[in-house]
């Protein structure tokens, strides 16, 4: 066990976090709460304690435990769940946000010692997965979860998960075209050796039968692993688009024709090296395109931070209703840390409602009776009562869905250097071979089919394909290191191009948490030790703050505790009256908005002084706001405007403050900026700021903890990393930088072989000698100059 | 020399071979996750004492 340096402070042996109290003691091991607790004792009892000697504190705070599973019995929902089930067992993968470390691995793959009707358990780390085969006559969908939940590892569960199952995605065939084409390009290579090193008279017989062989090999190359360039090819010439797969496809025709005639012809041998070399390499480039860091889901909306089901009344009885079956009337009851899932009337209970993921506020609202509550909040305190008067999809929140910049394709935002390259790229290739076709017709017809073959097999842009994809995942994977996870290597070139700089403020620019808390008053050990026994009454976030800020200490006995939800407390401890809360309640005046939140404290009418809690910055704003230099600053917030002063330090410009901007005001305004020509990059991080994340050229989602929920985006930035940005901005400009420079190097190899092609006398030597040559060039320098780039800008 | 004929022959068939079992690893999922492996081979197997006391 870890003891702090304190005696009063201690660590819970199963989360690490401090002990707030002494209550929870099993076997001189301390824990924070009983659910900790409880998790230990559920652990030790099957003999599992190993799970605490690979990792110190492997768990998660378990503080709240209110969690209720009872819509998994719901068989529409747990069908929807269940990836596959037979008459005896089911299969289901959950995903599993706390799978940490090897201790998570360890423990969720012994769950058969715990209960023996699971019979096989295999987590996928990197995804946070668990897959589950279990006897579903001995235990249902709804013990499995709850026996997860008992051992701290709840499982996500979201709307997105049930919908998820519907579209899957088709597995994608990149994987054995790549097998098929290293396959083909290594014989290939084996059997042209001969060739090149020359073939005497007397076997000659040789050379056709290898010939011959190697057509063989370059059916499946061009049918099979070739074919996805040739269906590109068409699909871009009928929208009347030339890209580059045009070249590439024109290129492999080429090639594929003039080694079936002269092998048919017997005069020569053939270029399906080069063939085969080109379209390995090519599909290589593609796949490291493609690599993305799939552990986190950049695709989720306001469906994977809603609840499964809701627990509705229906004639006295509580009963769990999946969310798609929720109706207008119907009378909903929603506990502490639940979300509310439509738009309702509260009908009963107090309700403190945390908007801070849908308008940005930072502080739990007070509702009355029968006030409207938009959904997306999230209650805290007790259960409330609610009478549902929007269906879920036609939400204050969910309605910003609807908007035109959710359902339109996303990825052709900003064209591309290679796109926009590509095109003068053929026009002049193709003009080159012509010309070389007409100048030589006249003279040699067969010289002129030669030469223009030729120039389109040289001046095959593969360097050209590559550039772009090498030096982006290695951008990628540099960003990544740096905790800043880009959804596709295309949003690099994005980042470089942006000239507005748009940021929401809470939870963007401020810390997600109000925890920068300090104490205006001198209080003696007793009067702390009654501060702390009131707070501990709350659910108040504010009081839960002082408890654990004053530590944990000894409780005295409370009496007359009288709570008013949203003001303070009061309470009576040995006849000394204790009035804990706002001014309003404390001092019966109201306070000036324009400070920050303060609880103030009098005991027996003497006022004692205040706790003030800031919302503290995150390192490296002003790091961010010398940035103005280059780019246009602003801040979009949706609070009030009583931080508008301290923000001017930090956004200079005038005019670059707006408050109090509703989601859909955010989303108008991000397009207002477009209309102007700007390139606009949005940093938020609540579902308040998705509609802007998705409106702006680059949307970049900040958050906390990556797999905690954040709204769909081109980016997450771990907030950490937050100070970073400027960096990453210079960085993604130097790697736009080097694959202009690599574009100039693969031009230059072209122009070295289209001086041989226009003559029409390009040997197969030269030409599969230059194809993996330029390649190799330019891997090798592009990863090599971002390397150094990225030592520059103190990446790495 | 044509005993050339029968050696390519044969090469390419090897090479089938070690084509068709990445096909067959493929299939079989074992490309799938390739970190969790790592990390569960750090994992020491289990010693169950109340098995062994009674051969003791």
């Amino acid at each position: 066990m870890i003891k702090s340096p304190t005696l009063d402070k201690t660590t819970c042996y199963h989360c690490g976090d401090d002990c707030t109290t002494i209550e929870y003691i099993v076997e001189d091991k301390h824990f924070c709460c009983h659910g900790c607790k409880s998790v230990y004792e559920v652990l030790s009892a099957d003999g599992l304690c190993n799970y605490y000697s690979y990792n110190e504190h492997p768990g998660v705070t378990r503080k709240q435990t209110n969690k209720r599973f009872d819509y998994l019995s719901d068989p529409t929902i747990a069908s929807e769940l269940i990836d596959y089930q037979d008459t005896r067992i089911s299969i289901v993968t959950f995903y599993i946000p706390h799978i940490h470390c090897s201790s998570c691995l360890w423990l969720l793959e012994k769950l058969n010692k715990i209960n023996p009707a699971i019979q096989y358990c295999r987590v996928d780390f990197l995804k946070k997965q668990l897959n589950i085969r279990y006897d579903h006559e001995n235990l249902n969908l709804q013990q499995l979860v709850e026996l997860l939940d008992n051992i701290g590892y709840e499982p996500l569960i979201s709307l997105q998960d049930v919908i998820k199952k519907q579209n899957t995605t088709d597995k994608d065939s990149l994987v054995p075209k790549i097998a098929v084409a290293g396959f083909c390009f290594g014989n290939v290579m084996l059997l042209s050796f001969p060739e090149y090193f020359g073939l005497s008279a007397f076997e000659q017989t040789f050379k056709h039968f290898f010939g011959w062989i190697n057509i063989l090999f370059s059916l499946p190359i061009v049918f099979y692993s070739g074919i996805g360039y040739f269906t590109s090819a068409w699909q871009n010439l009928k929208n009347r688009v030339l890209n580059i797969d045009f070249p590439l496809a024109l290129g492999i025709a080429v090639l594929f024709g003039r080694t079936v005639t002269e092998v048919v012809t017997h005069s020569g041998a053939g270029f399906a090296d080069t063939l085969c070399g080109l379209v390995f390499f090519l599909l290589i480039g593609k796949f490291v395109q493609r690599k993305t860091y799939h552990h986190i889901s950049f695709e989720r909306d306001y469906r994977s931070f809603f609840p499964v089901a809701v627990h509705i009344i229906d004639n006295g009885v509580e009963k769990p209703v999946p969310l798609a079956r929720l109706n207008i009337g119907d009378r909903i009851i929603i506990r502490n840390g639940e979300i509310i899932p439509a738009d309702a009337i509260l009908l009963n209970g107090h309700a403190l409602v945390d908007f801070s993921f849908v308008t940005g506020e930072s502080t739990p609202v007070n509702k009355t009776l029968g006030e409207i509550i938009y959904a997306g909040g999230r209650q805290t305190g007790e259960a409330i009562e609610l009478e549902v008067i929007k269906p879920v999809s036609q939400s204050y929140l969910t309605q910003l869905w609807n908007n035109e910049a959710f359902t339109r394709t996303q990825d052709k935002r900003m064209q591309t250097f290679n796109e926009k390259v590509s095109k003068y790229f053929t026009i002049v290739l193709l003009s080159i071979a012509f010309a070389s076709l007409i100048f030589w017709l006249p003279i040699n017809a067969t010289r002129g089919l030669a030469a223009f073959t030729a120039v389109l097999i040289v001046a095959c842009p593969c360097a050209l394909a590559l550039s772009t994809p090498f030096t982006m995942s290695a951008a990628l994977s540099i960003f990544d290191r740096n905790r800043f996870y880009l959804k596709n290597t295309n949003v690099v070139e994005q980042l470089a191009a942006v000239d507005t700089i748009v940021m929401d403020k809470t939870g963007t620019i401020t810390n997600g948490s109000v925890d920068n808390i300090k104490l205006e008053a001198n209080l003696t050990d007793r009067q702390k030790q009654m501060i702390y026994s009131v707070c501990s009454n709350s659910n108040h976030p504010l009081s839960r703050i002082i408890c654990r800020f004053l530590g944990s200490m000894k409780q005295l006995k409370v009496s007359d505790y009288w709570e008013m939800a949203g003001k303070g407390m009061t309470a009576r401890i040995d006849n000394e009256l204790l009035f804990i809360g706002s001014a309003q309640l404390v001092l019966g005046c109201s306070e000036d908005i324009a400070t920050n939140t303060k609880v103030h404290l009098t005991i027996n009418d003497k006022y004692l002084g205040y706790f003030s809690f800031a919302l503290s910055y995150r390192d490296g704003l002003s790091n961010i706001s010398d940035l103005s230099a280059y780019y246009d600053l602003m801040l979009l917030s949706g609070d009030q405007d009583h931080e508008k002063k301290d923000l001017g330090r930090f956004f200079k410009r005038p005019g670059s403050l707006h408050f109090n901007q509703s989601p859909q005001s955010k989303l108008d305004f991000i397009q207002a900026l477009q209309s102007n020509g700007s390139k606009v990059l949005m940093i938020g991080d609540g579902l308040n700021d998705s509609g802007a994340l998705k409106q702006s050229d680059l949307g970049i989602a900040i958050t906390d903890n990556v797999n905690n929920f954040s709204p769909g985006s081109d980016a997450i930035l771990d907030g950490k990393s937050f100070d970073k940005l400027p960096a990453f901005l210079r960085f993604a400009k130097n790697t736009v930088a080097i694959i202009h420079f690599s574009f100039f190097i693969s031009l230059t190899y072209n122009l070295v072989g289209l001086s041989y092609a226009v003559t029409g006398n390009l040997s197969p030597l030269i030409a599969a000698i230059l194809m993996p040559v330029s390649t190799v060039t330019i891997i090798s320098f592009t990863s090599i100059a971002t390397h150094f780039a990225a030592k520059r800008r103190k990446l790495i | 020399m044509n005993i050339i004929y029968f050696l390519i022959g044969c090469s390419v068939l090897l090479a089938l071979g070690f084509l068709g079992a990445f096909f067959w690893a493929q299939g079989n999922g074992q490309n799938d996750d390739l970190y969790t492996p790592s990390m569960r081979m750090l994992i020491e197997d289990e010693e169950e004492p109340e098995k062994d006391q009674p051969n003791a």
